[in-house]
């Protein structure tokens, strides 16, 4: 069985980056544009890892990864930031709010496919 | 879908992303302190630089990068967004565009440009004594080895595969010995690594797992491990969500220290991590005390419980002896007894995969978004909707011909059918419609440019932005709108020293304002500058032989000489404005688009440039009626009211006019038969119908037409396109029938009555 990936970010160009990536690695890949958005979706998509942006309208990856821990069902749920952020307290605060690693942009394919091998069995 | 048309889709994200950015700077320069108006502003070039590093467009990005930099010390309250600060970055917006478009169409930006506001940026961000914008770019480059540090965990073998979430930790020694000669690397680089790992609860709360931090450390060499489960509760002292286990690792590899500590890069903060390279041939002191297991030859394959992997499955595992594998598979299931109830739980796993739901989600994802379309296929849509209105029309007429009782159920279809045809138009009308704003914000960058060559201070008020108007008519209007914008702030605002002297405002106002009047789209571009010069306009049109030295002239007529063709006051000529376009093509394209441009001024007080433009430029309500024989189509906008002169009302004025009187009031009465050339004489007013009509000008005229035949929606086909200009006609239409019909030109009719001598009567013609 595929596995699942729910990606969360405001670009429509990363958002079709991150699609094709995953495609063309083999996982099933259901998007949404925004921390809202990502929640809604998440309800019913039952992913197996999330991958996140950190800056986006409505409600920001804090907010949203937050979100996801606090709904019993994804409280272990392997999340990771996709963000050009990378200096250290962002990161941080990426991961006081529950976030399982990052994947430092520019968007390199290998990297997503690494990172997200690295936190899914 | 392959990198090209992400690319494409890129560039497309980058305009939408720039005219955020421009409206938004432009928000906090009238003041607003919205702290999402900063960060939507911060968001968008946060953007541009995320895609731009993607496709290694490099100088966007470091420009983008510097620019972040500076809307972060904003967004974070160390940098106050003053007008100064403001300006900066209004101008950095624009180098920003021209780096997109640089890196899309090629060509090169102006780099003395960019390098200068680079370091306004930069000093903006370090003017201020806080640390954490400076700090920023340090942090990055510190990343780039980390994330470099995890690229050999890509290339190690890679047998891993979905487990099944309650997959619990496995204390059982690695060993990759049975890989035999497949693990072999070269012995001079490896060393023997000893590693304690003891996870915090932490860990597991952040959906990190120990049991894939293990399994990615076995894949860089060869590993024995051990587990320590002495702190292991009871089992009703256990809690499933704590963690109770450690583990002694040694690890014999030739990646070095740093792949390992790469290994635990998202976890180093939530466990006890110790790594230290032991030298050759030292004995393992992991085990100490009571083993609580032995160590067995361990498979990493056994975790696959479904053989094939999204990433391909790596062969090597499948060497392995079958009974091996046995033996490991029974030494597992008894360790995970145990262990997988705490594990489990810990996973909070409820791993119901619910497929069906998938589907649903997407769609939810899909809510509420746009798509785009090629604008051809639209066109095509809007053609044939076109042809469709021509030819239910054509159906129905051929029907009321044919059909005399009137109340048969063919004559009910076609009315529904007509309504529909009605409505689809409308739809497809509206899939064309855009608000005016991206053309409204590419004046703001036209404003600032001109106002620092010219050196004078300008602020662009931009009101209505969000007013619709057809795709075609918005992206024709942005070169005459720059062109009367340039005008306005070349010609008509004032240098500041002079508004001062004159008790203006040192910095001049521009207002550009959208709206919607009558069916159509009124633009306005109002300054408050020295507004006309007419003695100037007047002599110079006289040296043109424009007018005859005589000419009584109204100050609205000697107003609009200014969109002559060949008009120019070589006086003004300047480097920005002067180039050699007057306001004649101005006009001429407002023309073309089926629009109408007015100027009205008052010295020392500003001019007003008026436009009036259809909202769409496929469709029409016109009256259609008859004149010496032939049918002409009045536009219904244009039309205030209809009225059947009586003998009493018409009133002869001077040796040609006549006037009808109408509540009391005149109103010049014009006989568009003899306007047109269809007759010789004036036809008698009684025997027709009069249309009262308003022009641009706001002048009323009451123009005669012999007969009106009824209203309706016809199809505009350029008369430009197929034929010529006709003076006088705006475009034709086929009706009903099949016949081609004139739409006429309201105003320019208006303004060919004006009865002034012929020479001037021509200019004004052509100038509407």
């Amino acid at each position: 069985m595929k596995k699942k990936v729910l990606t969360v970010d405001d670009s429509r160009t990363i958002r079709n980056m991150l699609l094709v990536t995953l495609n063309n690695a083999g996982f099933e890949t259901i998007q949404a544009e925004d921390g809202i958005e990502g929640l809604e979706v998440l309800e019913d998509c039952n992913p197996d890892v999330i991958v996140t942006d950190i800056n986006m309208p409505r409600l920001d990856g804090f907010g949203f990864i937050e979100g996801v821990r606090r709904n019993e069902k994804y409280r272990a749920i392997p999340i990771l930031v996709l963000t050009t952020e990378s200096d250290a307290e962002k990161k941080n605060r990426a991961r006081q709010a529950g976030a399982t690693g990052w994947i430092v942009k520019p968007f390199d394919p290998t990297k997503l496919i690494d990172a997200i091998e690295r936190v899914t069995a | 879908m392959d990198m090209n048309e992400i690319k494409e889709i890129f560039f497309q994200e980058c305009e939408e992303q720039l005219a955020e950015l421009e409206s938004g700077l432009l928000r906090l320069n009238d003041g607003d302190r919205d702290p999402e108006t900063v960060n939507a502003v911060f968001r968008a070039v946060h953007s541009i630089k995320g895609g731009a590093g993607a496709f290694g467009l490099d100088d966007l990005v470091s420009f983008a990068h510097v620019f972040e930099t500076t809307l972060d010390c904003v967004r974070s309250n160390k940098l106050e967004p003053t007008q100064d600060v403001l300006k900066v970055m209004l101008k950095s917006a624009d180098v920003l565009a021209d780096l997109t478009n640089c890196a899309r169409d090629g060509g090169s930006v102006d780099e003395a440009r960019s390098k200068q506001l680079i370091r306004e940026l930069e000093a903006l961000a370090h003017g201020t004594p806080l640390p954490g914008a400076a700090e920023a770019p340090v942090a990055k480059a510190a990343a780039k080895p980390a994330a470099a540090k995890s690229a050999p965990a890509a290339t190690a073998p890679a047998p891993a595969s979905p487990a099944p979430n309650d997959q619990g930790f496995v204390p059982v020694a690695f060993s990759f010995d049975d890989f035999g000669d497949e693990a072999a690397v070269d012995p001079v680089a490896m060393s023997t690594f000893e590693i304690s790992f003891k996870p915090n609860a932490d860990l597991y709360r952040k959906g990190n797992e120990a049991t894939l931090l293990l399994r990615d450390l076995s894949r860089l060499g060869e590993m024995s491990i051990h587990c320590d489960m002495d702190s292991l509760p009871s089992l009703d002292g256990l809690n499933p969500e704590d963690a109770y286990f450690s583990w002694k690792i040694s690890l014999r590899t030739d990646k070095g220290e740093d792949a390992i500590r790469g290994v635990f890069e998202f976890a180093e903060w939530d466990c006890e991590l110790e790594v230290a390279e032991r030298a050759e041939g030292e004995q393992p002191d992991a085990i100490e005390g009571e083993a609580p297991m032995q160590a067995v030859p361990f498979d990493l394959s056994i975790l696959d419980e479904e053989p094939e992997h999204p990433l391909g499955v790596v062969e090597e595992e499948e060497q392995i002896a079958a009974g091996e594998r046995e033996a490991t598979v029974t030494a597992l299931e008894t360790a995970s007894n145990v262990l997988n109830l705490a594990s489990a739980a810990a996973k909070a796993a409820d791993a119901k995969q619910a497929p069906a739901n998938a589907a649903s989600a997407q769609q939810a994802a899909a809510a509420g978004q746009t798509i785009r379309v090629d604008l051809d296929r639209v066109d095509r849509l809007i053609n044939l909707v076109g042809e469709l209105v021509i030819n239910q029309a054509m159906l129905s007429q051929s029907v009321i011909e044919n059909d005399t009782n009137g109340t048969s159920s063919i004559n009910m279809g076609l009315e529904e059918l007509q309504q529909l045809t009605r409505e689809i138009q409308d739809s497809v009308m509206a899939i064309r419609a855009q608000p005016v704003k991206p053309v409204f914000q590419r004046m703001a960058r036209t404003v600032r440019e001109i106002a620092d060559i010219t050196g004078k201070s300008v602020r662009l008020i931009t009101e209505g932005e969000n007013t619709e108007v057809d795709k075609t008519v918005i992206d024709k209007l942005a070169e005459p709108l720059t062109h009367m914008i340039r005008n306005a702030v070349d010609h008509g605002l004032e240098m500041p020293e002079k508004r001062v002297a004159l008790g203006k405002n040192p910095e001049g106002t521009v207002r550009l304002t959208a709206k919607h009047r009558s069916g159509r789209i009124i633009i306005e571009l109002a300054d408050d500058g020295a507004g006309i010069n007419r003695e100037r306009v007047r002599q110079k049109a006289i040296d043109n032989d424009l007018i005859a030295a005589d000419a009584n002239l109204s100050d609205e007529e000697i107003d609009n000489l200014i969109f002559h063709a060949g008009f120019s006051t070589a006086e003004k000529v300047s480097d920005l404005s002067g180039r050699g376009v007057g306001m004649d093509v101005v006009k001429r394209s407002i023309q073309a688009l089926g629009g109408r441009i007015n100027i009205s001024s008052k010295p020392g007080q500003g001019s007003v440039f008026t436009m009036s433009l259809p909202l769409t430029l496929a469709v029409l309500d016109g009256m259609v009626v008859t004149v010496a024989s032939q049918t002409l189509v009045v536009p219904l906008t244009a039309i205030v009211e209809t009225l059947q002169p009586d003998a009493a009302s018409i009133h002869s004025f001077g040796a040609t006019q006549r006037l009808i009187s109408i509540r009391n009031s005149f109103c010049p009465l014009v006989d568009v038969g003899r306007i047109l050339n269809f007759r010789a004489t004036q036809a008698n007013p009684v025997e027709g119908v009069a249309l009262l009509v308003e022009s641009e000008g706001g002048g009323q005229r009451a123009l005669m037409v012999d007969a009106i035949q009824g209203q309706r929606q016809v199809v505009i086909k350029s008369l430009e396109a197929n034929y010529t200009h006709v003076p006088g006609i705006a475009a034709a239409t086929i009706l009903g029938d099949g016949r081609v019909a004139l739409i006429l030109d309201v105003d320019a009719v208006v303004a060919a009555s004006r009865g002034q001598p012929l020479r001037l009567e021509s200019a004004l013609a052509a100038v509407g």
